[in-house]
């Protein structure tokens, strides 16, 4: 990491006086100086234009610092889970696009391995590899979106500009091969919707290629800037014992140093053949998770690379009448083909009676899935385990010490997305 | 994988390979422990579910967390499943997902809650990160969590009527509910005490 190379040691708790942020911050006050006598209340969000969201904190004010802070949610619930257990299995797919919003595409991914795992399939491996080359590119379209806005809330505001035409060149490849560039709902149980266009492996080539200078840019203009390492470094550092008590995970977590990511720790769509590394942090402040997104975004680019070198043409659906709809021509031309046509499409995809935990490594971590089948067309119990969910709940002890500025750096940097938080 | 777990192995069919064993023995170490209570095991699509009886729950959930030989430090999800439209009795299960580090094992736990007394013994005093997720659990099922610090709901507001995931509630009821929620509540008294110039309207409370 970077981190070492900087010139200027870390500036650490509050024992510097000649460290205005971190002395200030947490500071003992007199109470009976008449300054600090009352607390002043306010209100931040539920619509504010820093809070990525609607979210509503309120805080307790001693002059600039929060001395108690409370969050609320709940602005952007949409019911995830009961519209998913009123819908057959594969209409829930455009409701997982809504959940991280950033990434859809690894929300498609964790929800359609899950229902794989249910059915006991495996899908066959181009369609693996062009989810693990979608899933990398929209990790790093997250990370580019949570960095990028993050530094507009600490006043950067070209680094949002480089970020987002990053993520616009990825939108390109992810509109021509699903006919959506956001909400792109590509995955299905068994495969994918559709195979990718003649090209798409030159147009990703060109990604690996144009995206590191974007990343490089902003790491040239932020990653030694003074201004950007006193408002992060020591900004609601948290220890790995704690993050993982509070069931923190992905680069938030890797951010306090545990190396925990599922595409090492339990490998799915052949994660384990892939070289990459998994960078940690070591104090878990906001600024080392800068440090962890700004290499997970090349690592990515390093799977993606891998694995765009090794697609060759294939089937992108599994062969199975009870999971896939069957080839239009065996649809028109065969009665079994019309048969299996009419009974997915008017009785949907039957798992087994059974129950799975189906778990990814979404943009923001852990991303889950429990799905209880009853044996019918529609998922029985469908529960989503966002990361951002465990990651907000400690919110208000993050802030409480904090500078009232410091808000937007800590929610930026947690990456905080009200689809998953919410659902 | 099974380092320090100091029972014969309890391998059953088809457990055979080191992790198929190692999960197995996981079942097999609660019921050596807790006996009756552990009224089940199960292994499908290589998920491990134990069901576990209410009131021992929290001393599987304590040994699980505590014991540095299982050490599941990590409280992946807590969740409820509403049996009603199966007509298992009883009613609800309460479900605790788990993972271990250092041992790469998950184990999920199920608690059968009975519909006339729904309750369980709360968790936040052994992971932190149980909070909001029981509280979501309880907004979503009106399962009590018996002890939790702060159990108000969370996704739906507070003067929401009724619990939305339970099957016998409608998918598409509405609610117009204007007022934000009383954040001042889930402030202590000495905050309170030294606020001064209140907000009005709406966001006061």
């Amino acid at each position: 990491m970077t981190r070492d190379a900087l010139e200027t040691p870390a500036p650490r708790a509050a024992a510097d006086p000649d460290l205005p942020r971190e002395s200030r911050a947490g500071a003992v006050v007199d109470r009976a100086d008449p300054l600090h006598e009352d607390l002043l209340e306010v209100n931040i969000g539920p619509s504010h234009p820093a809070m990525h969201g609607t979210f509503r904190i309120k805080a307790w004010l001693d002059g600039e610092t929060i001395v108690h802070a409370v969050p609320e949610i709940g602005y952007l619930h949409r019911c995830f889970e009961k519209m998913g257990e009123t819908h057959p299995y594969v209409q829930v797919i455009p409701y997982t696009d809504r959940l991280n919003y950033l990434s859809p595409f690894l929300n498609n991914v964790g929800y359609c391995l899950t229902i794989e795992k249910l059915l006991g399939i495996e899908i066959p491996v181009r369609a693996q590899l062009v989810r693990v080359i979608l899933g990398e590119l929209s990790r790093i379209m997250d990370h580019l979106v949570c960095i990028g806005t993050n530094l507009v809330d600490l006043g950067a505001l070209t680094n949002f500009w480089y970020m987002f035409q990053g993520r616009e060149e990825i939108y390109t490849v992810t509109e021509r091969v699903s006919g959506a560039r956001m909400m792109v709902s590509y995955a299905r149980p068994g495969g994918l919707m559709r195979d990718t266009y003649p090209g798409f492996e030159d147009d990703v080539r060109a990604l690996v290629r144009s995206l590191p200078r974007y990343v490089d840019d902003v790491d040239r203009l932020i990653t030694g800037n003074r201004i950007f390492i006193d408002r992060t470094r020591g900004v609601s550092a948290i220890t790995a014992a704690d993050a993982i008590d509070w069931g923190w995970t992905g680069p938030c977590l890797r951010a306090a140093g545990v190396p925990y990511d599922i595409r090492k720790a339990a490998p799915y769509h052949g994660y384990e053949t892939f070289d990459f590394e998994v960078p940690v942090g070591r104090d878990g402040d906001v600024y080392d998770r800068y440090l962890v997104r700004m290499e997970e975004m090349r690592q990515s680019l390093r799977i993606v690379a891998q694995a765009t070198e090794r697609l060759e043409p294939g089937p992108v659906l599994v062969d199975d009448p009870r999971v896939a709809y069957p080839a239009k021509t065996d649809v028109y031309n065969t009665i079994e083909g019309m048969v299996n046509h009419f009974k997915l499409t008017f009785e949907g995809l039957k798992p087994p009676a059974g129950e799975v935990y189906g778990y990814t490594e979404g943009a923001n971590g852990e991303l889950g899935f429990y799905v209880v089948s009853d044996g019918t067309g529609r998922p029985y119990r469908l529960h989503c385990r966002g990361p951002c969910f465990a990651i907000y709940q400690n919110i208000g002890k993050l802030l409480e010490g904090r500078l009232i500025s410091d808000i937007v750096a800590i929610i930026g940097s947690l990456n905080i997305v009200a689809g998953e938080l919410e659902r | 994988m099974t380092a320090g777990v100091g029972v014969a192995s309890r391998a059953g069919p088809g457990g055979t390979d080191a992790r198929g064993a190692g999960r197995r023995d996981l079942a097999g170490v609660l019921r050596e422990r807790f006996g009756d209570a552990v009224l089940g095991d199960d292994e499908f699509r290589g998920d491990l579910t134990v069901t576990v009886a209410r009131k021992r729950v929290h001393d599987v959930l304590e040994t699980l967390r505590r014991d540095p030989a299982l050490d599941f430090a990590f409280l992946v999800d807590v969740t409820v499943v509403d049996w009603l439209l199966v007509g298992r009795l009883p009613r609800f299960e309460v479900v605790h997902h788990l993972y271990s580090f250092p041992h790469h094992r998950r184990i999920r736990i199920k608690t059968p809650v009975p519909e006339d007394d729904r309750w369980v013994p709360t968790a936040t005093d052994l992971w932190k990160g149980a909070d909001w997720l029981e509280r979501e659990a309880w907004d979503m099922f009106g399962v009590v969590f018996d002890g939790h610090p702060n159990l108000r709901r969370i996704l739906c507001h507070e003067d929401f009527e009724g619990h939305p995931l339970r099957k016998d509630f409608p998918a598409d009821k509405r609610f117009f509910l204007p007022r934000p929620a009383a954040l001042n509540e889930q402030a202590p008294a000495w905050v309170l005490e030294r606020t001064a110039g209140r907000h009005e309207g709406p966001f006061a409370r």
